[in-house]
């Protein structure tokens, strides 16, 4: 019997799970240190500000108390981890052949009502579509993830760091400077957020029990052509 | 409503289980690890040349540069000081040297200058563009003739924070830097009181807190045990801050 999830792949999404809540949540304590988002290379005042956060309470934040010196050490210790399990991951992903025939959309998918017909599945509640192992927006949004979301994370991360700066200054520069670099870093955090949670919400309503059993100990993939319950 | 509950406390158990492990010894070893491993990408992804903070244009300085941590020394020596314009302000380097110095803010100014616009990035998050004028550390680390058991920088300042003795610390890779400077001038006039005057480090490829003020001495040391207590800087040793803030 033939897995639904590679062994590479399920380790990858729970490590990188993990790593996404400790580095959300460590993230918001960060950023109670200095609440306020600027464009451009620098920034201090409110008046600069384009964006003025709350102040976040300490049952979402690591630790649970501010501190911004033992948030950083969270941080410094999972971006690693983060970073080099995606690195990981895509090139398995490349090896094994995931992203080409699960990830990537079929010219044929590309067509709005193609699209359309997926939307209105999804909003039905219907998840049991679609050809491949993954339905078009499951395509799109897993797709917008990895490639785009994860890496904005880790690119602008390094972006921020002094030291890294200096040794590829182009890629702060590539975001408009380390003002913007923060900026969308915290913005990709919060697209990531907003996806996680509408992961878990689809995998409660698709069936969580072969959802986590698939995602845990691989499943089981059905090769009889039709796609079976995912999210 | 039970389901509900049982959110709250798995919620609260994660929570309070991250804290423990925040305050526990191992965890503490494993961030000295990452952190290291963060330095040697950054130094490895330099690809070997001498990696340089970007510099700005005149038209990029901030319009006020702020002040953070001490802003004002409110010593009796340090205000007098200031009175007659810091002429009898020094800057002793000792330590594993072969020729301690002691250096006048003449003797300073006197040095060849480097003015380099850079970027001053907080911890805290925010960042502000400034014109930094003052002589290469390096000029002066080679007069004092640096001895090759040495491994770190230790910069002694006139300022005490809460009770503490401001002060830090670097790698000789990063003293040495051609960016690493003593600045004296601040946008072209003398260095503000809140800034650090008379004269203070400028550490471009690290976080602010690694730019010591008031500057008083260097040290060369090859440890950092039994300096304040052992973490490498005033922050370091009350806060946990890492000693490398490059990240």
């Amino acid at each position: 019997m033939k897995k639904r999830h590679a062994l590479s792949t399920r380790l990858w999404h729970w490590i990188n799970a993990l790593c996404l809540v400790v580095l959300f949540m460590s993230g918001l304590n960060i950023s109670n240190a200095h609440p306020r988002l600027y464009w451009g290379d620098r920034g201090f005042l409110p008046s600069e500000a384009w964006l003025s956060l709350p102040d976040f309470p300490g049952w979402i934040t690591i630790p649970s108390y501010y501190s911004l010196a033992a948030a950083r050490d969270w941080h410094v210790v999972f971006s690693l981890l983060f970073a080099f399990g995606l690195l990981a991951f895509m090139v398995i992903a490349l090896i094994n052949g995931h992203i080409r025939r699960d990830l990537l959309l079929r010219a044929a998918e590309w067509r709005p009502q193609s699209i359309w017909r997926d939307v209105k599945a999804h909003l039905r509640l219907d998840f049991e579509h679609g050809s491949g192992k993954y339905n078009v927006l499951q395509k799109l949004t897993y797709a917008l993830v990895i490639f785009i979301l994860l890496p904005a994370m880790i690119f602008t991360g390094m972006a921020m760091s002094p030291g890294m700066e200096a040794a590829w200054p182009w890629l702060t520069e590539m975001f408009g400077g380390r003002q913007s670099a923060r900026s969308i870093h915290f913005l990709s955090a919060f697209a990531l957020a907003a996806f996680l949670i509408l992961h878990v919400v689809l995998v409660l309503l698709a069936g969580p029990i072969t959802q986590l059993r698939g995602m845990l100990f691989g499943g089981r993939l059905d090769t009889s052509g039709g796609a079976d319950a995912q999210a | 409503m039970r389901r509900r509950n049982f959110l709250v406390v798995l919620g609260a158990s994660v929570v309070a289980g991250c804290d423990a492990v925040g305050d526990s010894s191992w965890f503490g070893k494993v961030v000295d690890r990452a952190q290291n491993w963060h330095r040697g990408l950054h130094r490895a992804l330099g690809g070997g040349r001498i990696a340089m903070a970007p510099e700005f244009s005149r038209s990029a300085i901030s319009p006020f540069f702020r002040g953070n941590g001490t802003q004002s020394i409110d010593t009796g020596t340090y205000r007098a000081a200031m009175e007659d314009g810091f002429a009898n302000w020094t800057v002793t380097v000792s330590g594993l040297v072969e020729h301690p110095l002691e250096l006048s803010m003449e003797n300073l100014r006197g040095l060849p200058q480097r003015t380099q616009i850079t970027r001053h990035d907080c911890v805290e998050g925010w960042s502000a563009i400034g014109e930094w004028t003052g002589p290469q550390l390096s000029t002066i680390l080679d007069a004092a003739g640096v001895r090759p058991e040495a491994r770190f920088a230790v910069f002694r300042c006139a300022d005490n924070l809460n009770g503490g003795d401001y002060y830090e610390s670097c790698d000789l890779d990063d003293a040495l830097h051609p960016q690493t400077i003593l600045a004296h001038q601040l946008n072209g006039e003398p260095l503000p009181e809140r800034n650090g005057a008379p004269v203070r480090l400028r550490l471009e490829r690290q976080l602010g807190y690694k730019h010591a003020k008031y500057l008083t001495g260097i040290e060369l040391v090859e440890s950092l045990d039994g300096i304040g207590e052992g973490k490498g800087g005033y922050w370091e040793d009350r806060a946990g801050y890492q000693w490398y803030a490059g990240i």
